[in-house]
C-alpha cells in the first residue's frame, strides 16, 4: 500500500489506452451512430412526405372522380336532350313525308280522275257519235257533218 | 506447500493477499513497480480497446448485431452525459470518459473471480516453473485496489484539468483566476490557497473513493474466504451480487466526476 513508480507506469498505460480509444474507437463509432440517426430522421421525413403525397393523390383522385361524374351526367343529359330532339325531328320528318305522300296520292287521284274523265268523255263522245251516227246514218252524211260533230265533242 | 508447514493464520493470509507482485521483490522504495497491477490492467486495457476497436471497425450502419448494440449503448451513455455536462469543445474528453468507464469496470470486475483463484495459479506457476518459494509468490488481481492505479488515473485527470484550464483561459487567464477567484485580488494568497486545495482535492477524492470501495470489497471477499467452505456462499453470494452494483457505480462515478471537473475547468468561475 505504498505509492511508487507503478503510478507512473499505470499513468502511461492509461494515456496509451486513451490515445488508442481517441484514435480508433470513438470516432468511427460516433460517426456511424450519427449517420444512423440521420438516416432514421431522413426515413421518417420521407415517410411523412409519402403520407402527404398519398393524401394529395387521394384528394386529386376524388376531384377527378367528382369531375368525371359531373361530365358523365352532363353527357347523359345532353344525350337525352339530343334523343328527344331526334325523336321530335323524325316526327316532323314523318309528318312532312306523310303530307307529301298524301299530296302525291291526291295529285295522282286527281290525275286518275282527269284521265278517267278524259276517257269517259272520249267514250261518251264516241257513244254520242255512234248514237248520232246510227240516228243520222239514215239522214246525215258523216263526212258532211264532221265539223258539227267535232264541235259537239269539244263541248263535252 | 509442504506438509510440515502450518496453515496461514488469518492475519498472515490477509497480509499475503495484500502484498503486490513487485520488482524488485524485496521492494525498492519509490522505484518499485507493481507487476501484478501492471499486467492485469494492461491485459484488461487491451481487451477493452481490442473489443471496442474490433466493433468499431466492423460496425454496421444497418442491422447491427447484439454485441454492436451493447457497445453502442455504452458509447451513447457516455455521449449523452458529455452533451449534458460538458459544453466546451474537446477531442479527448469523450474517449477519456469511455476509457475510464470501461477500464475501471473491467478492473473492478476482477473482484468477481474467486479471491484465491489467480493467486493460487500464480503460486503454482511460480513454484513449479520458476522454482520460487510459494510463500513469496504474491498476486493482487484487482488493479483498482492498488493505490497506484487509482492515483495514476486521478492524477492524469488532474493534469488534464490544468491543461484544459490553460487552453480555455490562456496561461495568464488561468494564473489570474488562481489568485483572484473567489475573493477578488485583495485576498490573493487566500485565493491561491483555496484554489490549490480545490485542485488537489479532486484527484484525492477521485482516487480514494475508488480505492476505498475496491479495497474494502477485496478485503470482505478475503474475510469471507476464511469462513468454513460450506457457509461461504451465504455471505459470498450476496456480497458478490451487491458488488456488481459497486463495480459499475464506482466506474460511473469516476467517469462522471472526470467530465464534471473538466467542464468546470473550461468554464469561468
Amino acid at each position: 500500500m505504498d505509492i511508487n513508480a507503478s503510478l507512473l507506469g499505470q499513468a502511461i498505460t492509461f494515456a496509451v489506452l486513451v490515445w488508442f480509444t481517441m484514435k480508433f474507437v470513438w470516432p468511427p463509432l460516433t460517426t456511424m451512430l450519427d449517420e444512423r440517426a440521420k438516416r432514421i430522421a431522413d426515413g421518417l421525413a420521407a415517410a411523412d412526405r409519402g403520407k402527404q403525397d398519398l393524401q394529395n393523390a387521394e384528394k386529386l383522385a376524388a376531384d377527378k372522380v367528382r369531375e368525371a361524374k359531373k361530365q358523365a351526367s352532363e353527357i347523359i343529359a345532353q344525350a337525352e336532350k339530343r334523343a328527344a330532339q331526334i325523336v321530335e325531328e323524325s316526327k316532323d320528318t314523318a309528318r312532312v313525308e306523310g303530307a307529301r305522300i298524301v299530296a302525291g296520292a291526291k295529285a295522282e287521284i286527281d290525275q286518275e280522275v282527269h284521265r278517267a274523265k278524259e276517257a269517259l268523255r272520249a267514250q261518251v263522245a264516241g257513244l254520242a257519235v255512234a248514237g248520232a251516227e246510227k240516228i243520222l246514218r239514215k239522214e246525215i252524211d258523216a263526212a258532211k257533218h264532221a265539223d258539227l260533230l267535232t264541235s259537239i265533242q269539244a263541248e263535252l | 506447500m509442504s506438509a510440515t508447514e502450518h496453515l496461514p493464520t488469518p492475519s498472515e493470509y490477509i497480509q499475503h493477499h495484500l502484498m503486490n507482485w513487485r520488482t524488485p521483490p524485496e521492494g525498492g522504495g519509490f522505484w518499485t513497480i507493481h507487476l501484478d497491477t501492471f499486467w492485469v490492467s494492461l491485459i484488461l486495457g487491451f481487451i477493452f480497446v481490442g473489443v471496442f476497436a474490433n466493433v468499431a471497425r466492423k460496425a454496421k450502419l444497418e442491422a447491427p448485431g447484439r454485441f454492436q448494440l451493447f457497445v453502442e449503448v455504452i458509447i451513447e451513455m457516455v455521449d449523452q452525459h458529455l452533451k449534458e455536462v460538458f459544453h466546451g469543445k474537446s477531442k479527448i474528453i469523450a474517449p477519456l470518459a469511455l476509457t475510464i468507464f470501461c477500464w475501471i469496470v473491467l478492473m473492478n470486475s476482477m473482484d468477481f473471480l474467486p479471491v484465491d483463484f489467480l493467486p493460487k495459479v500464480a503460486q503454482l506457476i511460480g513454484a513449479n516453473v520458476f522454482g520460487m518459494d510459494p510463500h513469496h509468490v504474491y498476486l493482487r488481481v484487482v488493479p483498482t485496489a492498488d493505490i497506484n492505479q487509482a492515483f495514476a488515473m486521478s492524477l492524469s485527470v488532474t493534469v488534464l484539468i490544468v491543461v484544459f484550464s490553460i487552453s480555455a483561459k490562456g496561461f495568464g487567464g488561468y494564473t489570474k483566476e488562481l489568485f483572484t477567484a473567489p475573493f477578488g485580488p485583495a485576498l490573493a494568497p487566500a485565493n491561491f490557497l483555496l484554489q490549490m486545495v480545490e485542485l488537489l482535492s479532486k484527484p484525492l477524492s477521485l482516487a480514494l473513493r475508488l480505492l476505498g470501495n475496491m479495497f474494502a470489497g477485496e478485503l470482505v471477499f478475503m474475510l469471507i474466504a476464511m469462513l468454513p467452505w460450506y457457509v461461504q456462499w451465504a455471505a459470498g453470494a450476496p456480497w458478490a451480487i451487491f458488488h456488481i452494483l459497486i463495480v459499475i457505480l464506482q466506474a460511473y462515478i469516476f467517469m462522471m466526476l472526470t467530465i464534471v471537473y473538466l467542464s468546470l475547468a473550461v468554464e469561468d468561475h
